[in-house]
This record gives structure tokens, sequence and C-alpha cells, in this order.
């Protein structure tokens, strides 16, 4: 008998009790849980998106779609950024400001390349207010996972108020789980000694969140659009 | 490995340990609660997290064949283990096929269980821990302590020290004149490991939650270790327990509010990865999933400790337990240390050694255990339970088949006890002389227990026996006093 076949059957036997007509969706699951944690409008909920991120040693900056470009070329500079990681679909005029060398996001890049990366700027599927948390999903404008791992710096630009939402609930709806997805809430982090919190061990270890205010001109908008492709219709 | 009592009586008298695990556990306990504290709705997602649990076990062989298929539709291969050293020896074969003699490991209770790095060294592969605590129990040539925090029993000297003299074994050596300040013991891990992260070819990982709908893996971490070993090697191999899946993808919604709050007390721990299958160009170009049995079976097959396989391994409830306090993680003898160590280790292994026999009994049975398990194990009633097996025996499931369990060792005095007190209070006579005679000889009774039960004496007072049992007082008293207002239905 194959191992499969034998956990299978002793499953079988295990559940002798459960009646043999029984559907999975008759045992009851009474989600009377909440979708979200209060109300609250739009810019409130980007407020405590703020609130949480910075709780959680993220450096939050606020700016709208005109000012971004100068904000992420004054970020590389105050790092000393030499090199940064591009993911393919990341907008233009995003790194229009900067000097900095831009380093493509290909498959031939190998992760000895990256270690000598010093920085990179990538799009978000969604952030959940709740919990300070940013999600990519390797969409193009966030390019693949290890980009934001390997670097030692991760500048991540959150489209407001369209990539934000309130709750974890509220993002696994708008989330296609066939995409590799990163949650990141803060930079890594241990406590592993005596329960003393230290920031940066293998992550990156500082992260820069860039909330971003759609200041109205729609070809602005649509670049947010085109960065969350998967929202659940 | 001792009995329980044997090993915590050596643990208890540590008083450096003491002093670390007190630290450690009420300094989690308090934020957890303030965590748990920010959601109105905990109780409701904890009975959800609950009510999802029981549906997938109750039918989690159909839940089991949904997940192989969507993992196998989304590029990866499937693999059954119906105990450890088949787990070992599928991990093995997939490392050796790959040509590799190391593997990056993210830390994984699983592989913790069936000791998959003893196995890997005996086949000549060098497994490395990359989770902080997991380095340092391993350079220290030592055992983890707690699920969440496994070198919580070393203080910052320490660490220092297991890094300076076994770094250069394992790789990059500890940087010179390494201090003991928590960031640069960070600091140094994050050299040494770098180095291995970047050459590794093969990851092994444990998962926290399988999607049966999608196929999807997910994995919960702090540091990035886990990041590191799920992406950057060409091959992952993932041992996961049959009991990690969960029916839908919705369904993490419950478990990743869950999980970090009752776990590591934060909103949301730094990193959670999830992974279906493979992508191009993307992570690993190939992903083995190596479906754990290994005696969860068993424990599916007793109705009652069934809801073990709940268990969402968040040790919560390690750090309110008062006997996890005083006697450490080491004393439960198996990875899975605490109340649900107590209830999960003796039915994935059985009762038959003095260990397992021992560990129902590791409990006050003050029910801190249940109150804060996020996902509502009635750890006192399992270990009840399973108190009850050992000392009685009975039927249970062993290693997949129906056994009749003999009652164990050393518990005769006990049994005998209870059969004599069953006997006496069937047959009221004899109750009633045993109690006239020991009030009489009251003035004789010793305030310790002879010969075996001296032991449980040393620390407790015998009750004092009355003058007189109740049913003599009733029997005196009733007759004689006048009847309450009310009361006149027992006037003669």
């Amino acid at each position: 008998m194959s191992s499969r076949a034998l956990v299978m059957a002793r499953i079988r036997r295990a559940l002798a009790d459960v009646p043999r007509t029984e559907a999975p969706s008759e045992v009851a699951v009474e989600r009377t849980y909440l979708r979200r944690h209060g109300d609250r409008t739009p810019a409130e909920t980007a407020d405590l998106l703020a609130e949480n991120l910075a709780d959680y040693r993220a450096v939050v900056h606020r700016t709208d779609a005109a000012a971004l470009p100068a904000l992420i070329a004054r970020l590389l500079t105050a790092r000393n950024a030499t090199t940064v990681v591009v993911p393919p679909g990341l907008p233009a005029d995003w790194l229009s400001a900067t000097e900095v060398r831009r380093v493509p996001d290909t498959a031939e890049l190998t992760p000895h390349d990256l270690d000598a990366v010093s920085s990179v700027v990538t799009g978000c599927a969604v952030a959940i207010a709740e919990t300070g948390t940013v999600v990519l999903d390797a969409s193009p404008d966030q390019g693949r996972r290890r980009i934001t791992l390997v670097p030692d710096h991760h500048i991540c630009v959150i489209g407001v108020p369209v990539q934000v939402v309130d709750s974890v609930p509220e993002a696994l709806e708008r989330l296609d789980p066939s995409r590799p997805q990163t949650w990141i809430s803060g930079p890594s982090a241990t406590s592993d000694i005596e329960l003393d919190r230290v920031e940066g061990v293998h992550g990156p270890r500082t992260l820069e969140v860039v909330l971003v205010t759609a200041a109205n001109p729609p070809a602005e908008d649509a670049v947010f659009l085109t960065s969350r492709p998967h929202q659940a219709s | 490995m001792p009995a329980f009592p044997k090993a915590a009586d050596t643990s208890t008298h540590n008083t450096q340990l003491r002093a670390n695990l007190r630290h450690a556990t009420h300094t989690i306990r308090a934020k957890r609660a303030t965590a748990v504290a920010e959601l109105d709705d905990w109780g409701r997602l904890r009975a959800a997290g609950a009510a999802i649990k029981d549906r997938t076990l109750r039918h989690l062989d159909h839940y089991l064949e949904q997940l192989e298929r969507a993992v196998t539709a989304a590029g990866g291969q499937v693999h059954w283990a119906a105990d450890a050293d088949e787990a070992n020896r599928i991990v093995t074969e997939l490392v050796r096929a790959t040509g590799e003699r190391e593997v990056v490991k993210v830390k994984s209770m699983a592989t913790q269980e069936i000791g998959l790095n003893h196995a890997l060294a005996e086949a000549g592969i060098t497994a490395y821990e990359t989770d902080l605590a997991e380095l340092i129990v391993q350079l220290g040539d030592d055992l983890p302590s707690h699920i969440l925090v496994p070198a919580i029993h070393r203080n910052r000297a320490e660490i220092r020290d297991i890094f300076t003299a076994k770094m250069a074994r394992w790789g990059r050596p500890a940087p010179d004149g390494l201090t003991d300040a928590p960031a640069d013991l960070a600091e140094a891990a994050r050299l040494h490991l770098r180095e291995k992260f970047l050459n590794a070819k093969v990851g092994v990982s444990g998962a926290n939650f399988m999607v049966a709908e999608t196929g999807t893996l997910v994995v919960v971490e702090s540091e990035g270790n886990g990041r590191m070993c799920l992406t950057l090697p060409d091959t992952l191999i993932s041992v996961v327990g049959i009991e990690k899946v969960v029916p839908t993808f919705q369904d993490l919604e419950v478990f990743l509010q869950l999980l970090p709050r009752s776990s590591t007390a934060e909103r949301m721990n730094p990193y959670t990865s999830t992974w279906t299958g493979t992508t191009d160009d993307d992570g690993p170009r190939a992903f083995h999933l190596v479906l754990l049995d290994n005696g969860r079976t068993d424990a599916l097959a007793d109705t009652v400790g069934r809801q073990a396989l709940r268990c969402i391994r968040c040790s919560a409830c390690l750090n309110v337990c008062p006997v996890y306090e005083r006697a450490g993680g080491h004393a439960y003898g198996s990875a899975y240390p605490g109340p649900i160590g107590a209830i999960l280790t003796p039915q994935l292994r059985g009762t038959q050694s003095e260990l397992d026999a021992s560990l129902p009994y590791a409990s006050s049975l003050c029910g801190a255990c249940y109150e804060v398990c996020p996902v509502a194990i009635d750890i006192p009633e399992v270990l009840l339970h399973l108190r009850e097996r050992v000392v009685e025996g009975g039927p249970a499931s062993v290693r997949g088949t129906r056994a009749v369990i003999k009652p164990a060792k050393g518990h005769a005095a006990e049994r005998a006890a209870m059969r004599a007190a069953s006997w006496a209070l069937d047959h009221p006579r004899v109750l009633r002389s045993g109690q006239r005679l020991a009030s009489r000889t009251r003035r004789f009774h010793p305030r310790r227990l002879p010969g075996p039960g001296r032991a449980w004496s040393d620390s407790r007072e015998l009750p004092t026996v009355p003058a007189e049992s109740f049913r003599d007082w009733w029997q005196r008293t009733r007759t004689t006093t006048t009847p309450r207002h009310g009361d006149d239905r027992n006037t003669p």
C-alpha cells in the first residue's frame, strides 16, 4: 500500500464517528466576526495606516503624485544609495528625478548581485490600515519577491485611498492566491535575545513607506489602478 | 528522557532559567492581552477559528485530496509520509537528487518533531537553522525550550559566548570583540547567515497553513530568514502536518488575525509569505510538499483528543502556564512543550513511555491555557481524558490501528484506591462505618502519609478528618433543631 493510501485509510478509520452523509459545509462556521473594526472615512483609514506603520518602525512619508519623484530622489540621496533595483512595471516618472543608477529586475539577477544593490523602489498590491501592513503580490510594479528582500533599503509607494483597506478580511478579498505574496509589517525584526526587539535581521533594515494621495489628475490615478489588477470583482 | 517530574525537578532548581522564563512569559503575556483587547470581536474570531478547524478535521480526507490536486496543478509535487522515518527518508532523497550537501532551514515545528536535522546529518547533509533563536540552539548544541522563542533559556552573555566559540565551525566566524548587545548579536547572525542564504540551493520549511481550495502555503515569521529560505533557493521542500490545512483562502482572514496577536502580541508579524506551487522566474523552480501523519491520525481517532489538532502553534498557552513557567520547555521532552505539548505529545507518540505517560500530569488544571487559546482547545478536558487513559488503559488508535492500551505501571496504588473508593461509595453501610472509624481515630492520624504517599504529602497538608461525618451530623441535628420558616416539609 502506498503511504498516501495508508494515511487516507487511517484518516477514514479515525473519522468513523462522522456520518458518511455529512457534507463539509454542514459543519457550522459562524462568521459573525467584524469585516472591519470601526467605521472610518478614507482619510481616517489612511491616518490609521500611517500610525500603525510608524508604530512598527516603518518610516512614513506623505505626499501627492506630483511631488513623488522628488521625494523618492531625496530618500535615495539621504541613504547615499548608489544603485536602485527597478521592477519592470514601475511607473517611469517615479524615478524621473534621481540620478542613482538603475538596476532592472531581470531573471539573470543573482542573489549576490542583489546583495550589492543599495535600494529598491516598488508599488504594492494593497495596504491594511488596522495592522500597518503592505502586501506585495509580485505584480509588474513590485517585481520578484527577492528584490524587496536582499537590498537593505526598501521604498514602498502606496496609492491613497485606492490601495488602502481597513482590515485583513478586506485585503484578502482583493488578493489573488495564485500570485506569490509578501505581507510586510515594519522592517525585519527579532525579539529572540531576552525579548529585546532588534530591527533588521535578514530583510531590509529600513522600510520607507510613501503614502501618495492621488491629487486628482486622472492620469496619475490610473497608475495605481494598474498596480492592482487583481481586485475582486 | 526522564519522566516530567524528574526533569522538572532539575530545571526548577536552576534559578537563572527560572528568572529568564518568568521574565519572558510575563512580558509576552501582558503584551498579548493588550493586542487581543484591541479587537472587539476576539471571541467571535476565536469561535470561527475553532469551527473552521473542526470542519477541516471532520473532513480531512476531502480537504487533503483537494489540496493535493491544487498543489500539483500549480507545479508542486506532493509526497505522503506515514511517520517520521518516512518523512526524513523522502526529504533526504529529494536533497540528494539535487546533488547538494547543504540546506537552509526556516524554523519549523514539524521538522523538529521528526528529527530531520539529525537524519540529514547521518546522510552527510548539513542543515543550517536560520531563525536567530534556532541558530543559537544549533550552535550551542542545545534543544529549543519554547515554541516561539526557542532560546529563551539563554541570556545575552551566554549567546555571545556561543557565537564567539562556535560560528567559525559552521561558516563565517563571529566578528572580533563581539559584545553582548542584542543588536550586535543580531548583526553577527545576519553576516553569518547571509553567506548561507546567497549560496543556498535547497531550502526546507514547514508551513503555518495550507489552503485546500488553492494549494497556497503560508509561512509567518519576523526576521526575514523565512523569506530568504522560501525565495532564494532553486528547490523548496516543505514538511507540513496534515492538520495544517484550511478550506479556503478567505479562511485566512480569521487565522491571520488570531495568530500574530496570540503569538508575538503584534497586530501583524513583520513578514508573511504565501506561495502556490511554483512561479516562473520568481522563487524556487521545484517545490515539494511532504504531508506528514506521524501520529496525527491517532489523535484524530480520539473524539475528545482530536481538538488538539486545531492548534496553530501560537504558544500563548505556554506563557500563561504556571507549570511551564517553572519547569521550562526541556522537561516536556518533545518539540511541543507547555500545556499543548502535554496533550499533543502523548497523542502523537502514545502513552507507552514513562515520559509520555507523565505528561498529562504536568498541569495544575488551572484552565488558563484554555482561556487564552485562540482556537479554544479545552486543554484541561483533554488532560483529564489522557490521565484516564494512562491509569485505566482502554481502546485507542496506535499508529493507525485500533489497539487496547494497557493501564500504565506505577499507577497501581491510585487504581487500587479508586477501586476501593468506588466500592465504598456503592455500599453506604461500609462508607458509614469507615467514616466513623476515621473520626474516632483522628487523634492518631499522621501529618504525613507513610510509604509511597510520602512524596505527595511533602508539599501538601493532609486534610483533617472532622469529629463527625456529615451524615451523622445530619442524623443527629435534623431531629432536634426547629425547622426553618418555609421548610416545614421536613417536619416529622
